[in-house]
């Protein structure tokens, strides 16, 4: 299928983004192209030749009521198909054992896995500057923090974006879907650096993400993060 | 009132010429005059809106090349522009386009020039204060150009300016020039609830015999509900970019973490006006579709309530949507639901609008003057906008395309392709009226056609990029792997906006050359039926002469049965009370 420009989708919840954008996509481009067809009818239909008036018209009550309904109707649909996704992708998080936390900064992401306290800020932590890396097929829960300006947690091929506030630490979540290694731009203005800041996520088979934690996190990343635990 | 008004014409034109030249053209209370400083003050920024946009579009294209004619201002990079001067460069454009250009030219010019001649007044209801309005935005918009000249460069914080970004000094470097971004806005308020003032009472209050509020042309009707938006929104603007400046200057921490303060209260306030204002900025650009379609399709608008109705419907929903503009920024993701509701059923009253552009056209003898392309323009053109927004009000899909060229793409279809082809519609409409002088044809022609397609050049691949992933504010997308495949679009997109800048040339060229050597305009060059046509051209101080026109009927009487001319102006009483006169 036309992907059109997508970038690849390689996140969980990032098809039922891809499926509303086409779907809108679908609507608007019918719409448009509907009302485009008429105005240039109208336009060369009733252009101006000699001998004839214009209709004199004020208006039709059933045509006003009929576009004003289905317009509405179309709209109040598409709210109820994008509620499902929105609740999915912001308003829960999937229970998992798997935290980071990401500490924006004027112009870096820094990473932190915890370490065999399973507790950030401690003295086992390993921290890492602009990249990230995760297991395939696993809930990431990011804790999102900024010790400066705003920042924006952008990966495109994720279909993530969440903004890292200071003061505030914002939970978010991703599930890659493939291997890989992803571009991790900041989406939000935040200074002369902020084009350029950017880190990529390494995404990993399993066995894979095994052998990358045991040798470069402290404590080798075999315990969960006591903050994992789902919410009740 | 009106007896004073009678009165005050006795000395109308002997005061014209007493008034001697500071009175008459500088220091005017006349609103004609006003409107004309306020069309020139945008015109002048708008050059310097779009030189700084061109210089934005350079960037994109050719990352870090000297930009031709800067390197002898750039002398330390040769030309190439920093990233910082980068910031401060479509900071600076957007801040300059939406309150210094589209601002005064929709609101400011044609608010002063169509409302007291379209109801029949003499002048606006406080011509004073009026002229304090312009003299102050004028001020604010000489303090924004100021900005440009002091040390660390001028605000650079993107026109949305979120704290903590644009609170503290060390985080752009910018320290004088935020100041007076911050300073310049609050005046600009000011001058803005000044005029909002003059023009909600001069509607109210000013209306000639007979112009029920129902018989007020549609224009009339979007300038009014446009300066109900002013006076409720732009205070909290004012108010905002005072905590700003408190923040800055006198150590309070309303948007800084560290002293207790929320970054996120900045959005808030800013949203809340910034989100009326997009309706500010689009609402007199439909008035003045509204206006124009009749005229030149020699129809009646197709359903006038309906038109006005969902103007006053934008204008009350525009106050419970802002929160779409934060989807993403850490609100809770269930008020962002609850936006998403708002803003889908916001888009209702648009496509109401469209509907019933389309139905005027419908059956008429549709004119394709210069004015009624630029207006059919406007409607094309906000229906793309229009539609592109359907995405961004979808939750699930904003997370993806919040803070990409989509959203740019969107806004300058709203905002140029809407606004900016409405006021292009406007001065070519009101012209002969303005100045007294017709513009040229083939001129408006050269200007319009290379504009269109220019313009979608531009902005319509702004869409793919920003579908691709493309950030808005970003320096260079070459810094990013993802982008490098689309490079291509951004080349092509310059080339379009140096194309829609030199576009621009005609149109300069045709308002001088029209305003001093153009044909005399007669008293209703469009056959147009509104009491504006009945007033000379251009029409005298207090606009007619010893009595007021008497109103009879509707704004859009045209090609009516039983009468032989195609338009029936609204001062023309109906056949009935005609006949019944004679006997």
């Amino acid at each position: 299928m036309l992907n059109w420009w997508l970038p690849e989708n390689v996140s969980s919840f990032g098809g039922d983004i891809d499926w509303l954008f086409h779907l809108i996509y679908a609507i608007t481009a019918i719409t448009g192209i509907l009302v485009f067809v008429a105005m240039g009818a109208f336009l060369v239909m009733y252009r101006d030749r000699p001998g004839r008036r214009a209709r004199y018209t004020h208006g039709n009550t059933t045509l006003e009521i009929v576009w004003t309904i289905v317009p509405a109707l179309i709209l109040v649909v598409l709210t109820f198909l994008s509620v499902p996704a929105w609740s999915k992708i912001k308003m829960s998080m999937p229970p998992t054992d798997f935290v980071v936390e990401v500490n924006a900064k004027q112009f870096n992401w820094q990473v932190s896995y915890p370490g065999p306290d399973g507790k950030f800020g401690t003295e086992d932590d390993t921290l890492f500057l602009d990249e990230m890396h995760v297991p395939v097929n696993k809930p990431i829960r990011v804790v999102l923090k900024s010790q400066d300006v705003i920042h924006s947690f952008f990966v495109p091929s994720f279909r993530i974006k969440q903004d890292a506030v200071p003061g505030r630490a914002i939970q978010a979540w991703f599930d890659a879907t493939k291997p890989g290694k992803y571009e991790w731009p900041c989406a939000e203005l935040c200074g002369f650096g902020h084009s350029g800041m950017k880190g990529w996520v390494y995404v990993h088979t399993p066995a894979d993400y095994e052998k990358w934690a045991a040798e470069n996190l402290k404590g080798g990343g075999t315990a969960p993060a006591q903050e994992a635990k789902p919410k009740s | 009132m009106s007896a004073h008004a009678a009165t005050a014409h006795g000395h109308a034109t002997h005061e014209h010429h007493d008034l001697g030249f500071l009175r008459t053209y500088v220091f005017s209370t006349d609103h004609k005059m006003i409107a004309k400083q306020f069309l020139f003050m945008g015109l002048f920024m708008f050059v310097i809106g779009g030189l700084l946009a061109l210089l934005v579009r350079w960037q994109l294209a050719w990352p870090e090349t000297p930009v031709p004619g800067l390197a002898g201002i750039l002398t330390e990079t040769g030309g190439v522009l920093e990233p910082s001067q980068y910031n401060m460069a479509f900071t600076m454009h957007a801040t300059i386009m939406v309150f210094f250009v589209i601002m005064p030219i929709l609101a400011g010019a044609f608010g002063n020039f169509c409302i007291p001649l379209m109801i029949g007044a003499r002048d606006m209801a406080f011509p004073t204060l009026n002229m304090l309005s312009f003299w102050t935005t004028f001020t604010a918009g000489l303090v924004m150009l100021a900005g440009f000249f002091v040390p660390g460069g001028h605000a650079a914080a993107g026109w949305t300016s979120y704290a903590p970004l644009s609170s503290v000094v060390q985080y752009t470097g910018v320290n004088w020039g935020q100041n007076i971004w911050c300073i310049s806005l609050f005046t600009m308020g000011i001058g803005s609830m000044m005029g909002s003032i003059n023009y909600i009472t001069t509607v109210i209050n000013m209306r000639a015999p007979g112009m029920s509020l129902f018989r007020m042309p549609l224009v009339v009707w979007s300038l009014f509900i446009t300066a109900i938006l002013l006076l409720l929104a732009l205070p909290v603007l004012t108010s905002g970019v005072a905590m700003l400046l408190f923040d800055r200057w006198l150590g309070t921490s309303w948007f800084l973490p560290s002293g207790g303060g929320e970054p996120l209260l900045w959005q808030h306030l800013f949203w809340y006006f910034g989100h009326p204002e997009v309706y500010i900025l689009i609402l007199p650009a439909m008035g003045i579709a509204s206006e124009i379609l009749p005229v030149f399709s020699r129809k009646p608008i197709f359903g006038y309530h309906a038109m006005a109705f969902s103007m006053i419907a934008i204008a009350f929903l525009s106050w419970i949507v802002y929160g779409h503009h934060m989807f993403v920024s850490g609100m809770n993701p269930a008020l962002g639901m609850a936006f998403m509701v708002t803003t889908m059923i916001i888009a209702v009253p648009s496509a109401i609008k469209t509907f019933n552009w389309l139905g005027t056209l419908w059956g008429g003898r549709i004119q394709f003057t210069v004015p009624m392309l630029n207006a059919l323009a406007f409607v094309s053109m906000f229906v793309i906008g229009g539609l592109s927004g359907i995405f961004m009000a979808s939750t699930p899909v904003d997370i993806y395309i919040q803070d990409t060229y989509f959203i740019v793409a969107h806004i300058h279809y709203v905002v140029f392709g809407g606004s900016i082809f409405g006021a292009f519609a406007a001065i070519y409409f009101w012209f002969p009226k303005m100045f007294g002088r017709l513009t040229n044809t083939a001129l408006g022609h050269l200007h319009f056609w290379p504009s269109f397609v220019f313009f979608n050049l531009t902005f319509f691949p702004m869409h793919i990029i920003g579908v691709g992933g493309q950030m808005r504010r970003i320096y260079n997308p070459l810094q990013y792997e993802f982008l490098q495949h689309q490079q291509h679009w951004n080349v092509i997109i310059t080339i379009g906006a140096i194309g829609l800048g030199i576009s621009q040339i005609p149109f300069i060229v045709n308002f001088f050359w029209s305003m001093v050597a153009g044909k005399p305009a007669p008293l209703n060059p469009w056959n147009s039926t509104t009491l504006e046509w009945t007033a000379a051209s251009p029409p005298p101080h207090l606009n007619w002469g010893p009595t007021l026109p008497t109103v009879y009927r509707g704004p859009y009487e045209y090609s009516v049965p039983e009468e032989s001319a195609d338009f029936s102006p609204q001062t023309q009483p109906p056949r009935a009370v005609a006949g019944a006169r004679r006997h």
